[in-house]
């Protein structure tokens, strides 16, 4: 039986066909018919933002933490522009969610109309892929065929623009089940031939290592699990990416931290001398490879990959393995489990004294302080306090991050949500909104610096109003810490625009907001305070002072080797040249 | 079959191209884009090409197929071996994207390409323009007492030379189509 209704219904219907429970927006004129079916409706639930960038984030927390398509709605022109940072932020990391814009009506499309961008054309570099629907007829369709595309493969956002008139006229709804199978069906499974000949590296390699990444996370749980299967087996070890955290648990044995320009000692040196290294879901960027020439020079290269341009773009590699990650590693364990479970006994055990020897560096260790907090001691007494709870991680973009990842661990995957790709400062906060409306009895912390903390700080009313108990943590070192970093470093010391001037005072901010705001600034008061935040039925901001100049180490100055790392400020003198300076 | 087109067992397969990919040498690749002909899809080809710095050299699109609603987008670029694998596996892993051939790996290929050249001049110069439109095989499609518009198909290097022995007898202007190109054999 065909039903017919109106564009707007139709949205509404497509959505709760599709399962969704939550959409993040804002309204506008362009999509108040859309507004007015949401509100004759109980299924779905809104999510009622303060800026169009808080929803996009919003729903990436919440696609990051659940695995689901995150789903945001905003208005035409101004709203839609406002969503692009967040939709840049989504197609650099990965993550898949279906956007709906709307548009001025089809017949004023062109006329400079109120309101009117050209919303297709400015996000289509931004976006996985992204339709503007001008009939009716095809706009079920479409919405269904977005869900597919943003799960699909390589996951992203799409976007879909509606123009008004679209969603006040009458059409016949398209069930999911009735829309015509769409031609764009990634391969999931890998070439045998390939995943074979891997099976025979890995079973006579030396100095194997598993330099893990996003992609496992994508792939869902069960990658996780069988990543976890296949390290524990081989006794290879694994690092991954910031992207991957979680994927195998930070207290798993053969765990060697995160990798990269802030990464481990032990995870860089690894893979510098690795001679075979898997890639499993991660994309060579530039934080990991440092110098192209230079990386990993003495190994071959394994790389499971959903998506071909993936492959090969940065490094290239010896055995490149088109697939999803979950079915690739299955298959792999299968055909290495058939073939007798060998591996080099002999030469993992040199391998593993090497790396305990690189471990013993301890590149983690900073100077303590019994007067200031240091951002290092603030991340290990939270995760000292907090292991073991159903946590959440969001952070905001900076040295605390980078801190975070290194000090914070991750037991199962979803479980942290940062802002990789594109290093989006004011994800943080939202992204943390979104995480806790799907986790409602989780404790969601967003780890901040407190300049990226003011960039989308009003979603504190969002927090508020919905009942989000989300806690704001707030490294606070009264500068852009990370852009200080890389003055002091790269140049001489002049500190242009680094400071953060005339902050807000946080506690009062917080009452003006409604929730709890908790200062804290002496080491020995810290574990209190922060109990307090975890203990407070609802949202915190907790402005933690802590040391204005502290740097982040573990650094591979740009354009560097992994073995040419900076290990604390002693080792930083001249260290980057012009050359370097250049880099990113 | 993937949208890459990726023939099983071949050796010389896009993304899994075993050449040396640091090798900078340049090379030039004719591309066919099959693509399902709906609103913005030019761009989003175009401006792959433009966004990632790659360069077109020239880009013919028509529809091929009425029922199906599907273009042929035949694109000439030049780059290293790693950047043309980029450019397909990008191209192959677009939503509207049904196939990617690359006519240069594939073999053979026909390239034909149509242009139209207004030449004006008198005497001496006018008869020496049409001996070598002759020549040439280029068809005179239109003509005042003083120009000819003469229509030429062939490859562009054809093109290119019909051109250079215009420019002295009166060249005025050139209208070219790009590239359109067919692998050869069934
Ligand atoms: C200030 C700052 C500093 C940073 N420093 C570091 C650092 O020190 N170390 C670090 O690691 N990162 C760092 N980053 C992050 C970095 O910029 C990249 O975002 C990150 O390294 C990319 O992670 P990834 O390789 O796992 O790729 P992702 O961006 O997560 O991409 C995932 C890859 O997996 C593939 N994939 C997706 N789904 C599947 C599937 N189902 N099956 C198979 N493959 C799939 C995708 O095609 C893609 O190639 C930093 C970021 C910032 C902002
Ligand atoms: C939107 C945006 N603008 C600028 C930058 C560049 N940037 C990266 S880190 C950083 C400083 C962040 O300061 P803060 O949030 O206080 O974190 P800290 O480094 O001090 O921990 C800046 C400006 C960015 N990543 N994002
Ligand atoms: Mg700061």
């Amino acid at each position: 039986m065909t039903q017919t209704m109106t564009g707007a219904q139709m949205v509404v219907k497509a959505l709760r066909d599709q399962g969704v429970e939550v959409v993040f927006g804002y309204p506008g004129g362009a999509v108040l018919p859309i507004y007015d079916e949401i509100f004759q409706q109980n299924d779905i639930r809104h999510i009622l933002v303060r800026h169009e960038q808080g929803a996009i984030h919003m729903a990436e927390g919440y696609a990051r933490s659940t695995g689901k398509v995150g789903v945001a709605l905003v208005t035409s022109g101004p709203g839609a522009t406002n969503a692009v940072t967040g939709l840049v932020d989504a197609l650099m990391d990965s993550i898949p969610l279906v956007v709906l814009t709307g548009q001025v009506p089809t017949f004023m499309i062109g006329t400079d109309g109120f309101q009117e961008a050209d919303t297709v054309g400015i996000t289509r570099p931004c976006t996985k892929m992204n339709w503007l629907v001008k009939d009716t007829a095809k706009l079920s369709e479409t919405i269904h065929l977005a869900f597919h595309v943003a799960k699909s493969g390589r996951p992203g956002p799409v976007l879909i623009d509606i123009p008004k008139d679209v969603q006040f006229a009458d059409a016949d709804y398209v069930a999911k089940e009735k829309i015509k199978v769409s031609h764009y069906q990634p391969k999931l499974k890998g070439d045998i031939d390939q995943i074979t000949r891997l099976v025979e590296m890995i079973e006579t390699a030396e100095r194997p290592i598993l330099y893990t990444g996003g992609g496992v996370i994508n792939s869902g749980p069960a990658a996780s699990q069988l990543l976890r299967e296949l390290a524990e087996a081989t006794g290879f070890p694994v690092t991954s990416t910031l992207m991957g955290l979680g994927a195998y648990p930070a207290s798993g044995k053969n765990w060697l931290g995160m990798l990269g320009m802030h990464g481990l000692y032990e995870a860089n040196l690894a893979m510098h001398g690795c001679d075979l290294m898997i890639n499993i879901g991660a994309r060579f960027d530039d934080r990991i490879t440092g110098r192209v020439k230079d990386f990993s020079p003495n190994s071959k290269k394994a790389h499971i990959d959903i998506d071909a341009s993936s492959i090969n773009k940065v490094v290239h590699v010896d055995v490149p393995i088109l697939g999803d990650v979950g079915h690739v590693l299955e298959d792999l364990l299968r055909i290495w489990k058939s073939r007798g479970r060998k591996v080099n006994k002999a030469g993992l055990a040199a391998w593993w004294k090497q790396i305990n020897d690189w471990r013993a560096v301890k590149c983690l260790t900073y100077k303590p302080s019994t007067t200031t907090i240091k951002p290092q001691y603030a991340l290990e007494r939270l995760e000292a306090l907090t292991k073991g709870m159903d946590r959440y991680i969001t952070t905001e973009v900076g040295q605390h991050q980078m801190w975070a990842a290194q000090f914070l661990g991750f037991e199962a995957p979803n479980r942290w949500m940062t802002s990789g790709g594109l290093g989006t400062m004011g994800y943080g906060l939202p992204a943390s909104i979104g995480v806790q409306i799907a986790h409602p009895e989780a404790l969601v912390i967003n780890v901040a610096g407190e300049a990226s903390w003011l960039m989308n700080m009003q979603e504190m009313g969002t927090a508020m109003q919905f009942r989000a108990p989300v806690k704001q943590f707030i490294l606070n070192n009264e500068r852009l810490g990370m852009v200080r970093q890389w003055q002091e470093l790269l140049h001489g010391e002049r500190y242009s625009q680094s400071w953060s001037e005339s902050l807000p005072d946080f506690v009062k901010l917080a009452e003006a907001f409604g929730c709890k705001g908790i200062q804290c600034k002496d080491p020995k008061d810290l574990d209190d305070a922060i109990m307090e935040m975890i203990r407070y039925d609802g949202p915190v901001i907790f402005d933690c002072l802590v040391e204005k100049h502290e740097n982040c180490f573990p650094m591979i100055p740009s354009g560097k080797p992994h073995n040419e790392m900076l290990l604390g400020d002693a080792d930083t003198q001249g260290v980057i040249g012009a050359k370097g300076a250049v880099l990113v | 079959m993937s949208p890459l087109n990726i023939k099983k067992g071949s050796t010389s397969h896009s993304a899994y191209d075993l050449r040396d990919p640091y090798a900078d040498v340049s090379e030039a690749h004719t591309l066919a884009v099959i693509v399902d002909n709906e609103a913005g899809v030019l761009a989003r080809v175009i401006g792959l090409f433009s966004g990632r710095g790659y360069n077109i050299d020239s880009l013919t699109v028509a529809e091929v197929d009425h029922t199906g609603h599907l273009s042929r987008i035949t694109i000439v670029t030049h780059g290293t071996p790693q950047v043309i694998t980029q450019i397909k596996a990008l191209l192959a892993r677009m939503v509207p994207v049904r196939a990617v051939h690359d006519l240069t790996e594939a073999g053979p290929s026909v390239q034909r390409e149509l242009a139209l050249f207004k030449v004006a001049g008198k005497g001496e110069h006018r008869i020496e323009a049409l001996r070598l439109a002759e020549i040439f095989r280029a068809h005179v499609v239109d003509s005042t007492l003083e120009s000819f518009v003469f229509e030429m198909t062939g490859t562009p290097e054809k093109i290119d030379s019909f051109a250079e022995l215009m420019r002295p007898l009166g060249l005025r202007e050139i209208a070219r189509t790009g590239v359109a190109a067919l692998s050869r054999g069934a």
